[in-house]
């Protein structure tokens, strides 16, 4: 906590451009922040916005004769803890149903690792390269590619099924080869990949941009490559950026049931948790302790990410670098 | 150590016409501290970086040695740079800033330790070396940047107003510093500051420039004794030198009550150009007070009249700042006395230059008349 002071308050000493009116207001905003009030109705909408994932891990952890008989709320009375559920959900299936979550989690890992990282090592060069390397046209590229973020991905399942599966020809002339990726991870990989660039690319780019002139040059007068100077100095310094940006990849691809099922199908080898979850609706609609637990384990992963990168969030990075 | 060399090097920003630097010809000896001065946008800051290969040169040509480098990127042209706000690695540590171009060069990291903590004794950094850049005082931080330069072994420093964020006394300080420490270690040097003091302290030569033109190079001795146009007489000397439009009259030109004496050619020069008047340049320093029945009141005249407005006592001597009545307008002049003797707000002192202490210039052209 006192170490979080300290970088704030170097953050704070490192940004004279700040109008004293900015300031002003912000300890304005702080101050009525802080108030007993506003704390107690922050904390209420808290506690109200947590219930239902109280009380889908309570429901989870629940032996199936009581989830059949009682509310969950009645466990916190007569608490019965098991872990048979998340045993039999990862593990066993049954009803009906052949193999438990386990494989679909180690696909979701699969699909999304890449997934997140892919656009990241794209975007940050894209963007370093539109913000600091002068060529002709830079600036009508990265309007083109704003500009695609209106596309809704949407529109572009179909064609791009069909480019994986068939390729693209002009009468007999080809395009692009079909590269026959059916059943395999990579046609999910490129497609996130593609749908986040757009966004990837502007928002990293605003931030690299903010990045102090001088300390690029210094490092090319210290004979630093373009790609040097993006891997020693844009890429550290960018990190909360980045960080931020792979949260919300990693939440939209880990959750995303659309891409996955249209490009992996519901494959046990390929399909994320998403698609079999999903599935357990259906087989499972009366399961509710299989279900919650299935639910559980899809939201603990993206939890131990943002708490994993959360350390990565830092203010005042820049401090001592430039003066003035 | 090499040379450098400006042949016409002239830089147009996208968009403008005018040139920010205009046909810049400079020729920089081997070793030499070169000081460009001049007042905010100049060009100066931009020829530097012309050089340092961050701005594109749109005519001309720089050379380093024997090799135009005018089109090189910046890594390929061995120099190195402190920029005025440092710019610092703010996630390395102060060793890893100084050796960061030794790193990228690929020398061994035993050796980087080795020279890093060289210039470290030398800037008085050693115990700071583990440091990051945000536990360091301003100080302190100008002497990594130039701690980063002299790691390198360059053979060109380039600094872009390396003292300006520093508080008055400390800069006094580093300024010999760093001038001690580039005649140590003999590596040729281009300075920018806007701050006349600076330039004259420190070069071995000093350059003016003004709207992009380069107005007079020489060592900073010449360039107070003689300089060559309006402005390098206005804008080097502190306080300014005083520059007063006078009449040619009958054997040289009118100031005041008296008639100082200028050389026949520079009155000639002026009467070519269709003159009748031409500006006398005279250092505070140079203005000699006359006392009644004075050698010099008999000699020519009681000189001009100048009412006092304000004094600056600074000790051994003070500054004298007044209003002259010069033909129809009033004018300020300021005059060094003696820190014994100073006179009193209101009152009215009467002036002349010394002889042989005067600077004629054309009004017209603004170009120094010969002497």
């Amino acid at each position: 906590m006192s170490e979080e002071t300290v970088e704030a308050s170097a953050a704070a000493d490192a940004a004279p451009v700040v109008p004293a009116g900015g300031q002003a207001g912000a300890k304005a905003v702080r101050r009525a922040f802080s108030s007993p009030i506003a704390s107690f109705l922050v904390i209420l909408l808290t506690v109200l916005w947590t219930v239902p994932t109280l009380g889908l891990l309570a429901t989870s952890l629940r032996p199936e004769s009581d989830v059949a008989q009682t509310g969950w709320w009645t466990f916190f009375a007569h608490p019965g803890i098991t872990l048979s559920n998340y045993h039999d959900v990862l593990f066993n299936g049954g009803f009906g149903v052949q193999n438990g979550l386990m494989p679909y989690l180690i696909n979701s890992l699969a699909i999304t690792v890449p997934a997140t990282i892919f656009p990241l090592a794209l975007a940050s060069m894209a963007a370093y390269a539109l913000a600091w390397v002068r060529f002709r046209g830079s600036d009508v590229i990265f309007f083109l590619i704003f500009a695609l973020q209106v596309v809704p991905l949407q529109m572009a399942l179909v064609p791009l099924l069909q480019l994986y599966s068939g390729g693209a020809h002009i009468g007999s002339a080809t395009i692009f080869p079909s590269l026959g990726l059916g059943g395999t991870y990579a046609p999910v990989w490129i497609s996130h990949t593609m749908f986040a660039l757009p966004l990837a690319v502007f928002l990293l780019h605003n931030f690299i941009a903010q990045l102090p002139r001088d300390l690029i040059e210094a490092a090319r007068v210290d004979g630093a490559s373009h790609f040097r100077v993006f891997r020693s100095v844009v890429l550290p310094l960018a990190t909360p950026a980045l960080a931020s940006f792979a949260i919300f990849q990693f939440l939209w691809v880990w959750n995303d049931l659309l891409v996955a099922l249209t490009f992996a199908g519901g494959t046990p080898e390929v399909a994320p948790l998403t698609v079999r979850l999903a599935q357990l609706s259906g087989s499972f609609g009366d399961h509710w302790e299989i279900l919650t637990a299935g639910a559980f384990i899809s939201i603990i992963i993206p939890l131990a990410v943002f708490f994993g990168l959360q350390r990565y969030f830092v203010r005042g990075l820049l401090a001592g670098s430039v003066k003035g | 150590m090499p040379t450098v060399t400006f042949d016409k090097a002239t830089r147009i920003y996208p968009g403008g016409t005018k040139p920010a630097v205009d046909a810049l010809d400079l020729d920089i000896a081997d070793g030499e501290f070169l000081v460009l001065v001049g007042p905010s946008g100049c060009g100066k800051s931009t020829s530097l970086r012309m050089l340092a290969g961050l701005e594109d040169v749109n005519g001309g040509a720089i050379r380093i040695g024997d090799r135009d480098v005018t089109h090189l990127p910046p890594k390929d042209r061995n120099i190195a740079m402190v920029f005025q706000n440092y710019a610092l690695y703010p996630h390395m540590t102060v060793a890893d800033n100084m050796g960061f171009a030794l790193k990228i060069a690929g020398v061994n990291k035993a050796e980087i330790r080795r020279k890093v903590e060289e210039a470290g004794k030398i800037l008085d950094l050693t115990e700071y070396l583990d440091r990051k850049p945000k536990a360091l005082s301003g100080g302190q931080r100008q002497r990594v940047a130039m701690g980063r330069a002299i790691v390198r072994e360059p053979q060109v420093f380039l600094m872009d107003e390396p003292l300006s964020n520093l508080d008055a006394k400390l800069r006094v300080q580093t300024r010999t510093q760093i001038a001690s420490l580039q005649r140590r270690l003999g590596i040729t040097t281009v300075y920018v500051t806007h701050d006349q003091v600076e330039a004259m302290t420190m070069g071995d030569r000093v350059a003016v420039l003004k709207d992009g033109l380069l107005q007079q190079v020489d060592t900073p001795r010449n360039m107070y004794d003689r300089p060559a146009n309006l402005f390098v007489a206005g804008f080097i000397g502190s306080p300014a030198m005083n520059l007063v439009e006078v009449p040619l009259a009958d054997g040289g030109v009118k100031f005041g009550e008296s008639v100082i004496p200028v050389s026949r050619t520079a009155v000639d020069e002026a009467a070519a150009a269709g003159d009748r008047t031409v500006t006398i340049g005279v250092r505070p320093e140079h203005l000699d007070l006359v006392g009644e029945g004075d050698a010099l009141a008999k000699d020519g005249g009681k000189g001009l009249a100048v009412t006092v407005n304000v004094v600056e006592e600074l000790g051994a001597d003070g500054y004298v700042y007044g209003t002259a009545k010069v033909g129809d307008e009033s004018k300020d002049l300021v005059v060094r006395v003696s820190g014994r003797a100073v006179p009193q707000k209101g009152e009215v002192l009467h002036v002349v230059p010394r002889s042989g202490e005067t600077h004629v210039f054309s009004t017209s052209s603004g170009a120094r008349l010969s002497d």
